[in-house]
């Protein structure tokens, strides 16, 4: 095997787990402010995609300004799905919530279908498509931005949590959610700050993506699982265990599809991802004793 | 005792009514997946049939019968479409079916239709419908066999003698892989790389990559959209100059649309269908082409695909069955299906016969270039 094929997939690897990372952060933020796994995710980052592409289209937008609309619309559609589907029960065991989180994502997906059809659809690269030529590798411009914009929210999401009041108050609410409100944190609001956040992440996911990966109402499905996968790998809770998950599942289906055989790919990952599972339960990054008090 | 007289009278009366009452139409059943995920075959297969129809009995019909046509949706679900496909033949008393629109579909009902003694003309694609040979079987798509035979063609013509392949892994994909897998080594080519991209994948950089190490003189892929356009676009971006042959599956503006920049100088094998313009005027499809294209786009508003001219076809060879024989009777249906000759359609030209139940040849497909993001023929 030669280096450059070797440096290739190790590219191709790093660019698709940045968008499982991506999808990944957004399960922790709301898995560490309410404790449910929420999967709809995938949805927010279809959102995204599909609303760029709607706003190039047929509104006739700019790219920018298209995106930042997605972005937005995204994000009140992560309000809406807390206050119509989440606040009403909030009072329900947290499986019940999971559940409900997988009805959301089939109405949001069947909506999305009946708004925009069932075409796939294409976003133009942010900087072109011409490839840059790295030591025999072929690094896509756009791969370029999907690395910059994840690492960029991942630090902005580590300053959030770790250095601002409203951080550590979602923090707190996912610790205790009783005692965060004795100590005077509404803990609702939280909750609804935590899906707005997520549905944002998600979102930009799905417009630095979009060009690459193309988008349809239905790519959510396959994102979220695998996104899901990453948190699992990365140790949930753990932002950025879940972006290193992210990152290490695109390798390695990448170096199995190019050295071993490209039609168990996804198998493979998800072989490794129980096997490591069975030597470390909580994951690679996350806590031996996963319950933090 | 005299009332089971009575009885037994009325219902002999009813059952001699019911010959009568069915010689009045020509009564054609169809099963088709207009939801669920097939439903970008059978929606416009549905749309299809039910113009045709409209249009024969407002001409006056076949042989002066009007034409009734009963559709049922299986949603793309295998037992959604067995139980249409009982109602059809148990208590609506069709002379013929079209469709399914999907393979497996096809080949769980087809068995029914032999011992029910009723012909069905399926829309579906695969070689296992119509090989071996089920005497009230029919299907009117081009086979995965024409295209390679095609694309192979066209391969040795420009002097390709290592050639990789990278399918899909759904069942158009593995029916795809079936045949380059017998035909390449057939054709005195070598196989130098076999790759497979799951349906919903979106990147096969590391799929091509190694097809790369391979050097191959060309690349086969085969896939319905968007995967096609990812490969398109991904051999761009890897800066990968080997020529790339796409299948039928991907013959339609949408491709295009898909893969950009990256789809100029792609070669595939096409249905007439997709480039009616580009069809000489003394082809014998060419009339027929021009007629589906302005009646679809005047009934629906909207572009034809080639799916919708699967029906298409199977309707006018049925009517035509009926019409050249005089009966519409299934078995009349069946034996007339057969001495069809020469017969164009949107797909390509048919002849059926007892041994011969898909009707067409490679000459179904001619090879299309994309360049300047239209279609343009290569032979």
């Amino acid at each position: 095997m030669d280096p450059s094929s070797l440096l290739q997939y190790l590219i191709t690897g790093l660019t698709l787990g940045s968008t499982y990372g991506l999808t990944a952060l957004g399960f922790t933020i709301i898995f560490n402010t309410t404790g449910v796994i929420n999967f709809a995710q995938g949805e927010f980052v279809m959102l995204g995609g599909m609303m760029s592409v709607y706003f190039t289209r047929v509104l006739g937008l700019g790219e920018p300004v298209a995106v930042i609309l997605a972005v937005v619309g995204a994000t009140v559609a992560g309000a809406l799905v807390e206050r119509l589907a989440i606040r009403p029960v909030r009072d329900c065991p947290t499986i019940n919530l999971v559940i409900i989180t997988i009805g959301v994502s089939i109405l949001v997906r069947g909506l999305a279908m009946l708004a925009w059809g069932k075409d796939t659809h294409v976003l133009e690269p942010f900087s072109g498509d011409r490839p840059i030529m790295v030591l025999g590798a072929a690094v896509m411009p756009q791969a370029l931005w999907v690395l910059a914009v994840s690492l960029l929210l991942l630090a902005g999401l580590k300053a959030f949590f770790s250095g601002t009041i409203h951080g550590k108050a979602m923090l707190a609410c996912s610790h205790d959610p009783k005692a965060a409100s004795l100590v005077g944190i509404g803990v609702q609001r939280m909750v609804l700050l935590s899906f707005m956040i997520s549905a944002l992440v998600g979102a930009v996911g799905g417009v630095i993506l979009a060009p690459i990966t193309m988008t349809s109402y239905d790519v959510g499905i396959m994102l979220g699982l695998k996104g899901f996968a990453a948190c699992i790998l990365g140790g949930l809770g753990n932002p950025f265990g879940a972006a290193a998950g992210g990152v290490i599942l695109g390798v390695l289906e990448s170096l199995g599809a190019g050295f071993i055989s490209s039609a168990y790919k996804d198998a493979l990952a998800f072989v490794i991802l129980l096997a490591l599972l069975f030597v470390k339960p909580s994951g690679l990054f996350g806590l031996k004793d996963s319950k933090r008090v | 005792m005299k009332a089971a007289k009575w009885v037994v009278a009325l219902v002999f009366t009813l059952l001699s009514c019911v010959p009568a009452l069915a010689a009045d139409t020509i009564r054609i059943g169809a099963i088709f997946s207009v939801t669920g995920p097939a439903s970008f075959l059978g929606e416009p297969e549905k749309n299809t049939l039910l113009m045709l129809k409209d249009k024969v009995n407002s001409a006056g019909g076949v042989n002066g019968k009007q034409v009734e046509v009963i559709v049922y949706d299986d949603e793309s679900d295998v037992n959604k479409c067995v139980m249409a496909a009982k109602k059809l033949l148990d208590q609506d008393g069709v002379s013929v079916v079209i469709g399914p629109s999907i393979s497996g579909n096809t080949l769980a009902i087809s068995k029914f239709f032999s011992s029910a003694e009723v012909p069905l003309v399926s829309c579906a694609a695969a070689e296992k419908i119509v090989k071996p040979v089920d005497p009230w079987v029919f299907n009117t798509p081009q086979l995965d066999r024409h295209a390679v035979t095609k694309i192979l063609q066209s391969a040795k013509a420009r002097g390709f003698s290592k050639l990789a392949i990278l399918t899909v892994s759904d069942g158009y994909g593995q029916a795809g892989r079936g045949v380059l897998n017998e035909l390449i080594p057939a054709g005195g080519f070598q196989l130098v790389a076999d790759e497979v991209y799951g349906p919903k994948d979106t990147d096969m950089t590391a799929q091509l990559t190694k097809i790369k190490g391979a050097a191959p003189d060309a690349i086969i892929c085969w896939g319905t959209n968007p995967g096609p356009a990812v490969v398109a676009r991904n051999r761009v971006q890897l800066g990968l100059t080997t020529p790339l042959y796409m299948s039928h599956g991907v013959a339609s503006d949408k491709f295009i649309e898909l893969a950009g920049d990256a789809a100029e100088g792609l070669v595939l094998p096409a249905g007439r269908l997709v480039a009616v313009d580009l069809v000489p005027a003394d082809h014998p499809q060419k009339p027929v082409l021009e007629a589906y294209v302005a009646d679809y786009a005047k009934a629906y508003n909207s572009p034809v695909s080639s799916f919708g001219g699967y029906a298409h076809d199977a309707f006018a060879l049925v009517l035509e069955a009926v019409g050249k024989g005089g009966s519409a009777k299934p078995a009349d249906i069946r034996d007339n299906l057969e001495k069809i000759a020469k017969f164009p359609g949107t797909s390509g030209v048919y002849t059926y016969g007892p041994d011969n139940h898909n009707g067409l040849d490679e000459s179904a497909f001619i090879m299309v270039t994309i360049k300047n993001g239209t279609w343009n023929v290569t032979e």
